[in-house]
């Protein structure tokens, strides 16, 4: 668990000095050259006529109906990605092994790389961009900020969009191939950190957050995650002199 | 106020979990930028005899093709030695090997022309593995040694000995972002180059050196990186250069992103190695002398080899101390990829031999591994407390982490527990293992331990962080922020940490060694003291004071010590310091103290202090697969006074795991014709969430400051990976249990399959009888 002044900070103001969010380095591009840029997303956003071989269609994404142009074999995760911008899902196989392209498809999580886009139209596609409500996170994403899910975050939107899917299969009454009892729904109170694990083995994290991983499911399911072993061992230094 | 020592989450923490954070790829694509796609040789070792490209140029989209000939510089890309060739011109030298890149205005173009280019070939034998290289004399370095004491003459007095052979597998890094470069000229001869790489500084050189043309024309930035483990140090380089002679030749920007399975092919990974040991002991277990030869598989090209097995060489003796040691080690030369800096940087390799060593020794002599690990520590002062190489440990701390993790894992109840298990299961076996650490900190190569900052103040009191070190999640632009937040007494949300880039900070080193915050937090400590001794005075004359002496920055008020009611607020310092005509930007610049190192006679103060840490682990071994689970972790570990425990606690568990999945699950299996038959997750296992223990309990050694490194921190990258050797030795401990051994054979990785032969090994090789005695088998004595 962060420091707790920390997480008080981010749930009163996201907004800090200077009115900017606290962010990542390299949010911005410098080079000179970049002026002109434009993604392909803003060509394609206007409806056109499809080039041989091509598809006109429209995919809701994050509720927006979005409108796009592409070959029946190109992947959701590419249309995300390469087409409309959405970046945050990730590409790390591209053959429905790693789990850092999922995203919810109806609610349902689904390998984006393992989904043709033109399937998916009149579905409701949620990216991770799509779950936060404007500044306020959703509360798996807060919990995995809470219990530090994540080191280089590549796997982490993934991650996220998996655990927020995992939630709502419980609620749901969804089982698992270790459920110890099938008689009866499972519930987020009980939820055992194997099962959490278990529903969570389709998305690898080379760094292995996995720990904290863990511990976000666990906040976000209601439950009180395990206290950090590692106590804070920093005693205040004294102030600094010139 | 106290900034530094806190739980802070990542700086970027927000980024990630709302996909906002940007890597390479996930910045807005510059209008026109073309893809490039690899043709890869279909042998190990051949000719080339001609390249054909006339049929890739009918394909729709494809923009030009990348031959040797498109090179406008040198065509090569190596680090250390000029010996790697980046576009083939007569010779391929491992499968996959990148013939030749095509060009086109989008990857699919690219991959179809690709597909075209029919390339033939002239097979040549390859060299495959270690034992072929020794079999054919096949070698990029001459032997090297690092000698202590008289071996050959301890090795004739000892008690007993052991001769052996020790094999450790090498390991993909399998960051979880493929390499990733995109090239952007100007069209003035000027490239800005935005890279997944570690080593920024080196990538430019490279790009410069491969477009032959002067290093300021090329500027590197690396934004973040979705991991790197050290795969993108050297790794980053030929395939950012491909992307900058693309856009040479056609003047648009130009992206390069393998995809997973050539990533797997085409880079290099951690080196596999050989070792092969004569050991000499006492009855009670006392090492006396040690004979080893350690052969790295280098790959095709040099790369990092000589480094990395220097540290293998320098950590073969790990936490014991041997009075008479010689180690020889020497680079293999052999058709398969480069191999690379990996966490630990052949540091883990040579511990895996001396630790297979030591749980040798203990079993032929019948006393338990720990009993005989604890007797070899290195202790006391002098002689008994240097190393093979000639440093003194002056602050030893295996004990402590020793007896710490002991006393937490509560591990003298376990046993008696596990011993009973064992007894009633005769299909199941429990098997539990300590294992230290001692890992030395700083570059082997005293040049690369430096490192610049540069912090740039606004007149609105807002700053911008730039040092030299890159993020690939270990958390160092935390730290840095932390550092300079602490230092200039400010809050942390004044801070912008910048991409690290050339333009900033020049000939920075790579971020690596686990040092990048020893060395960039010195440096940005250093830019802030700076600024700070010119705000001083400027504060001292808005409060009226004679002398500039005894101010503090503190909570972003500036005040003197003996007035502390009367103060000035940082910015409005700021606001005065810009109008006295003071400069509000500083460089700051670190190089660490007192480290030295003879290469020709292997001696002297390579490190600048040690890492240090001890791990308890317990598995269950399933007789009839093969299988393992981990049941339980208990890590003593030593980061000094953590800068970040949240972020160091990070780094140790995600190590441990790592290590882990190397020495378990990891397996690189190329084919006899040596194609990389594990290119995929689905054919390389790396640890998933399931394999991590319930029980995972990491603590950090506490009353731990270390001297001279930055707020009493220590480095925390790599040291944490070898404590997962206890998970190796767990497994094996449970082998035994199968029967009554002297020694348990087990390859690395211990898979299912390698840990089934050793279960056969042991219901075949019990030795009951021999128990009572400790007579040596006169077949071992040398
Ligand atoms: S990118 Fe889709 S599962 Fe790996
Ligand atoms: S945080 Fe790096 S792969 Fe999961």
């Amino acid at each position: 668990m962060q420091d707790p002044e920390e997480r008080t900070k981010r749930q009163t103001s996201r907004r800090n000095f200077l009115g900017q969010a606290l962010t990542a380095a390299g949010t911005a591009i410098a080079a000179p050259t970049l002026i002109h840029q434009a993604t392909s997303a803003q060509n394609m956003n206007t409806t056109q006529t499809p080039a041989p071989g091509e598809m006109a269609v429209t995919l809701t994404v994050n509720g927006k109906p979005r409108s796009l142009t592409l070959e029946p074999r190109v992947t959701l995760l590419d249309a995300l990605r390469e087409q409309l911008g959405l970046v945050g899902s990730k590409k790390g196989c591209d053959h429905g092994q790693c789990g850092a392209c999922t995203v919810l498809i109806d609610g349902e999580r689904v390998y984006s790389c393992l989904a043709l886009a033109v399937m998916q139209e009149g579905k409701a596609i949620t990216t991770v961009e799509g779950l936060a409500n404007g500044d306020v996170l959703h509360p798996v994403q807060d919990a995995f900020i809470d219990n530090d899910g994540f080191q280089c975050g590549y796997c982490t939107p993934g991650q996220v969009c998996a655990s927020v899917a995992l939630l709502d299969e419980i609620k749901r009454g969804c089982a698992s191939a270790i459920t110890p009892d099938l008689t009866r729904a499972p519930q987020l109170a009980d939820l055992s950190e194997a099962e959490i694990k278990e529903r969570l083995s389709g998305n690898l994290c080379r760094c292995s957050a996995y720990n904290g991983i863990v511990a976000a499911v666990q906040q976000a399911a209601g439950q009180q995650p395990p206290a950090p072993a590692a106590a804070m061992l920093l005693t205040e230094p004294a102030e600094v002199l010139v | 106020m106290s900034t530094v020592g806190k739980r802070k989450s990542h700086e970027s923490a927000e980024g990630h979990v709302t996909g906002k954070a940007v890597y390479t790829d996930e910045q807005r694509p510059p209008v026109g930028m073309l893809s490039v796609y690899p043709v890869l040789a279909a042998h190990a070792r051949a000719k080339i005899t001609s390249i054909d490209t006339s049929a890739a140029d009918e394909v729709e989209g494809l923009v030009t093709v990348l031959t040797a000939a498109d090179v406008p510089g040198e065509n090569d890309t190596g680090a250390i030695a000029h010996d790697e060739i980046l576009l083939p011109t007569d010779e391929v030298m491992y499968w996959g090997q990148a013939v030749a890149w095509t060009v086109g205005e989008t990857e699919d173009a690219a991959r179809l022309a690709a597909q075209k280019i029919t390339v033939e070939y002239e097979p040549l034998p390859p060299v495959l593995t270690i034992q072929d290289a020794i079999a054919s004399d096949s070698f990029h370095t001459s032997p090297q040694v690092i000698r202590r004491g008289d071996p050959n003459a301890a090795l004739q007095t000892a008690d007993l000995c052991l001769t052996g052979e020790v094999g450790v597998n090498g390991q993909d890094h399998f960051y979880l972002e493929t390499q990733t470069s995109w090239v952007i000229p100007d069209g003035a001869g000027h490239y800005q180059v935005y890279s997944s790489t570690q080593h920024p500084t080196e990538t430019q050189i490279i790009i410069a050196r491969v477009l032959g043309i002067p290093t300021n024309q090329v500027v590197v930035t690396c934004l973040r990186m979705g991991g790197g483990f050290g795969g993108k140090e050297s790794q980053a380089n030929p395939f950012a250069s491909v992307a900058a002679i693309a856009a040479y030749k056609t003047g648009r920007p130009v992206r390069v992103k393998l995809n997973r399975q050539h990533d797997m092919i085409l880079t290099g990974k951690r080196h596999g190695f050989l070792g092969h040991y004569t050991v000499g002991f006492s009855y009670d277990g006392r090492i006396t002398a040690l004979d080893v030869d350690l052969y790295a598989d280098g790959g095709w090209s040099l790369d990092l080899s000589p480094p990395v097995l220097l540290r293998a060489m320098l950590h073969v003796d790990n936490a014991y101390y041997i009075p008479n040691l010689e180690v020889r080690g020497r680079i293999a030369k052999t058709n398969t990829v480069s191999n690379t800096a990996f966490r630990g940087f052949g540091g883990p390799q040579g511990m895996v031999v001396i630790e297979d060593i030591v749980d040798r020794v203990a079993r032929s002599l019948n006393l338990p591994p720990d009993v005989v690990r604890e007797r070899n520590f290195y202790h006391g002062t002098g002689e008994t407390n240097t190393t093979h190489y000639g440093q003194e440990i002056f602050d030893n701390r295996i004990a402590r982490v020793w007896s710490d993790v002991q006393a937490n894992a509560e591990v003298a109840e376990r046993k008696v527990a596990i011993a009973q298990f064992n007894q009633t299961h005769t299909y199941t076996k429990r098997g539990l293992a300590i294992t230290p650490v001692k890992f030395g900190i700083s570059f082997n190569k005293t040049q690369y331990n430096q490192a610049g900052a540069l912090i740039l103040i606004y007149t609105d009191g807002s700053i911008q962080l730039n040092h030299g070190g890159t993020e690939m999640g270990q958390g160092l632009h935390t730290k840095m922020l932390q550092v300079a937040a602490q230092t200039l007494g400010v809050n942390l949300n004044r801070f912008r940490v910048m991409p690290t880039s050339t333009d900033k900070v020049p000939n920075t080193s790579a971020t690596a060694a686990s040092s990048g915050s020893d060395l960039n937090g010195q440096a940005v400590k250093d830019a802030c003291e700076t600024i700070k001794s010119r705000l001083a005075p400027v504060a001292a004359k808005m409060l009226a004071l004679d002398t500039p002496e005894e101010m503090v920055f503190a909570e972003d008020w500036i005040y003197c010590r003996t007035y502390p009611s009367a103060r000035v607020r940082f910015e409005d310092v700021v606001q005065q310091a810009y109008g006295d005509r003071v400069s509000l930007s500083a460089t700051g610049y670190y190089r660490t103290p007192s480290i030295y190192w003879n290469a020709e006679t292997g001696r002297g103060r390579p490190f600048y202090y040690y890492a240090y840490g001890a791990a308890v682990s317990e598995v269950e071994v399933d007789g009839f697969t093969g299988t393992f689970k981990l049941l339980q972790v208990d890590i003593v570990h030593d980061v000094g006074e953590s800068l970040n425990p949240l972020v160091d606690q990070g780094q140790i568990e995600g190590g441990f795991v790592q290590g882990m999945g190397w020495l378990t699950m990891e397996e690189l299996v190329w084919d006899a014709q040596g194609r990389l038959r594990t290119d995929a997750p689905s054919t390389y296992k790396i640890p998933t969430i399931s394999e991590v223990p319930e029980h995972f309990k990491v603590q950090l050694l506490e009353r731990a400051a270390q001297d001279g490194v930055i707020y009493g921190s220590k480095a925390v990258g790599e040291p944490p990976l070898m404590l997962a050797i206890s998970v190796r030795e767990a497994i094996r401990a449970a082998i035994a249990a199968f029967g009554q051994p002297d020694h348990v054979p087990l390859t690395s990785p211990a898979t299912p399959e390698a840990t089934l032969k050793a279960i056969d090994y042991v219901r075949t090789h019990s030795t009951v009888a021999a128990k009572s005695s400790i007579d040596p088998d006169p077949a071992l004595k040398s």
